[in-house]
């Protein structure tokens, strides 16, 4: 049953592509209905021999653009032209540092914060303040303290991915439940064993969540961030490509950040699955 | 009193009103002691608290006044020295059977090396007769599977004494009767002295040596303390073909129907509080005996 449940669905799946591709064939269609809605004016500025055109590619010319971008992902003919790897990289890298320094912060306070009701509270009017602000209003503070773009950027990252780990890891810590406190009190656990034989897998699944949020959030952010910085990262690359005209890169760079976003997720979703437990 | 392993004096515990309500005096004067190796049971209805008491033998609650010494030292907190068999088992759900019970001796042993641990992990899962399932998490496991394995992790600490908090509560009846027999065998074996909650008058019996009653709560006290006369080498299958089985039942089945919630109206002398009376259903005789011998303690005695 789950078997066909599964194969019905790709089905659907594949007719949801071809009516996808089909939908953009005829848009982008030489001659086609689209190209009398766009004036010439702006049709010459998006490309002299396209004035027939919608300005957006065909399947086809996008799919060569795809194959030769990811053929070479890795070259780099300076710094207004460089391959989507590299820019993935630079993104991944900043996200990376600015997730992890969360991390570090967020699960350790997480922990104080879930087992002192005190601290919980003291807390709690800073993060509500705090957690609504969007990371890219620290920019301004962020460039002028730091002086330096791409650590601005690292910081937007860090401070996006703190809220949730922080508040997940306090909310998982805080509610562990007491019998287990109860079995390590009675035994006379010492408190560091009780943290991370107790404690830390009790609440892993919940901090897990919070960390996959944090890492939503914070590849949603980096390409805004990279927008704003410039120089390298894929948020640069597709405001460059836009001020190059290349719808076909700047369709081809949206994807792959689609595709990247999504596999960080289903890394997560792996680990959350590694720590999780049936009671 | 004083050859008591345990001894429990003058226990209260107030929960303070929520409020403005005024606060809530669960039990208040309790006064009784456990020898040892003796297997004790605490009987009554629920809100007399029953798991308070046991919890404050735990040392995981504190008393709003009183004192529970054991073995010369008073109970100040929880300890190795009392193991917990918990209502609800709780396992660590994360760790195997095997795990679980390492987990338990390797606090109370942290210097042991991993295969002196992990022998002495495999003779209480054998005791409990859980062999074969040593790397089942506890979901993979029956509520008897994880109760037995509650129970290794108590005893593998070999502790002083057991707390046991209603431990076959959530069973079924078959079940129930395979681990209450080897809970006797164990107990026999090792004179182990326990501390028991349960609300099935017929576990009582077979396990218990002493029957504590409690009333009605708030305020409860304990109303008395019936001696099971039953000897010691009963089993569940002969056990209702002794007359005296009967009787005692009866007696207890009585209190908890209706004398639990008369008594729980009528406030005992301070004598009464401190020396709750005991009794032995259906032995009027030795009762009229101890009565002579303690005039000083003028026990209330109901018997049938």
């Amino acid at each position: 049953m789950i078997k066909s449940l599964n194969l019905r669905a790709f089905m659907v799946s594949i007719l949801l592509t071809a009516i996808l591709l089909l939908g953009w064939s005829l848009v982008t269609q030489p001659g086609g209905s689209a190209s009398s809605k766009v004036s010439p004016e702006y049709a010459a500025m998006m490309g002299g021999n396209s004035a027939n055109k919608s300005g957006l590619p065909t399947p086809a010319e996008f799919w060569h653009t795809v194959r030769d971008q990811l053929s070479d992902p890795f070259y780099d003919h300076g710094p207004n032209d460089k391959g989507i790897g590299i820019q993935l990289g630079y993104s991944l890298a900043r996200v990376l540092a600015g997730f992890v320094l969360a991390a570090l912060l967020a699960i350790p306070l997480g922990f104080l914060l879930g087992m002192s009701p005190v601290m919980q509270r003291a807390f709690n009017p800073f993060i509500q303040l705090l957690k609504p602000i969007s990371p890219l209003a620290w920019m301004p503070l962020a460039l002028y303290t730091i002086k330096d773009a791409s650590a601005s950027a690292i910081f937007v990252i860090f401070i996006c991915s703190l809220w949730p780990m922080l508040i997940n890891t306090a909310y998982g810590v805080g509610s562990v439940r007491q019998e287990w406190l109860n079995v390590a009190r009675t035994l006379e656990v010492p408190a560091l064993r009780k943290v991370f034989l107790v404690i830390l897998p009790a609440a892993a699944p919940t901090i897990l969540v919070g960390m996959r949020i944090s890492m939503g959030i914070a590849w949603l952010v980096i390409v805004a961030a990279e927008m704003l910085v410039g120089g390298t990262g894929i948020g640069y690359f597709v405001w460059n490509e836009w001020n190059n005209l290349s719808l076909t890169n700047v369709i081809f760079a949206v994807l792959m950040i689609g595709a990247v976003g999504m596999l960080l997720d289903m890394l997560f979703g792996w680990m959350s699955r590694l720590v999780a437990y049936k009671d | 009193m004083t050859t008591d392993y345990l001894t429990v004096e003058d226990l209260s515990r107030v929960f303070p009103g929520s409020r403005g309500q005024a606060p809530l005096v669960v039990f208040e004067h309790i006064h009784f002691g456990i020898g040892q190796g003796e297997f004790v049971c605490i009987v009554g209805h629920s809100g007399c608290g029953k798991s308070t008491i046991l919890n404050v033998l735990a040392g995981l609650d504190k008393p709003s006044s009183g004192v529970v010494v054991m073995d010369g030292r008073e109970v100040s907190g929880p300890s190795l020295d009392r193991g917990v068999v918990f209502q609800g088992h709780a396992l660590l759900p994360w760790l195997s059977v095997t795990k679980n019970i390492e987990f338990a001796v390797k606090s109370r042993w942290p210097d042991w090396a991993a295969a002196k641990v992990h022998k002495h992990c495999r003779q209480f899962i054998d005791l409990v007769g859980l062999t074969g399932s040593e790397h089942k998490k506890p979901f993979e496991l029956s509520g008897g599977m994880k109760q037995r394995v509650g129970i290794a992790r108590a005893f593998s600490i070999q502790p002083k004494m057991l707390l046991l908090d209603e431990p076959f509560g959530a069973l079924d009846a078959l079940t129930r009767g395979v681990i209450q027999d080897e809970l006797l065998k164990i107990c026999a074996a090792t004179g182990q002295t326990v501390f028991m909650i349960t609300h099935d008058v017929d576990e009582a019996l077979l396990l218990s040596d002493k029957i504590i009653l409690m009333t009605n709560g708030p305020r409860a006290r304990i109303a008395e303390i019936v001696v099971n006369t039953l000897p010691h080498s009963r089993t569940r299958h002969d056990i209702h073909k002794d007359p005296q089985y009967y009787r005692i039942r009866n007696h207890l089945v009585d209190f908890l129907v209706t004398r639990s919630r008369e008594l729980s109206h009528i406030a005992a002398t301070d004598i009464e509080q401190r020396y709750p009376p005991e009794v032995r259903p259906g032995e009027e005789i030795d009762e009229t005996i101890s009565m002579r011998q303690q005039a000083a303690r003028p026990p209330v005695l109901y018997a049938i």
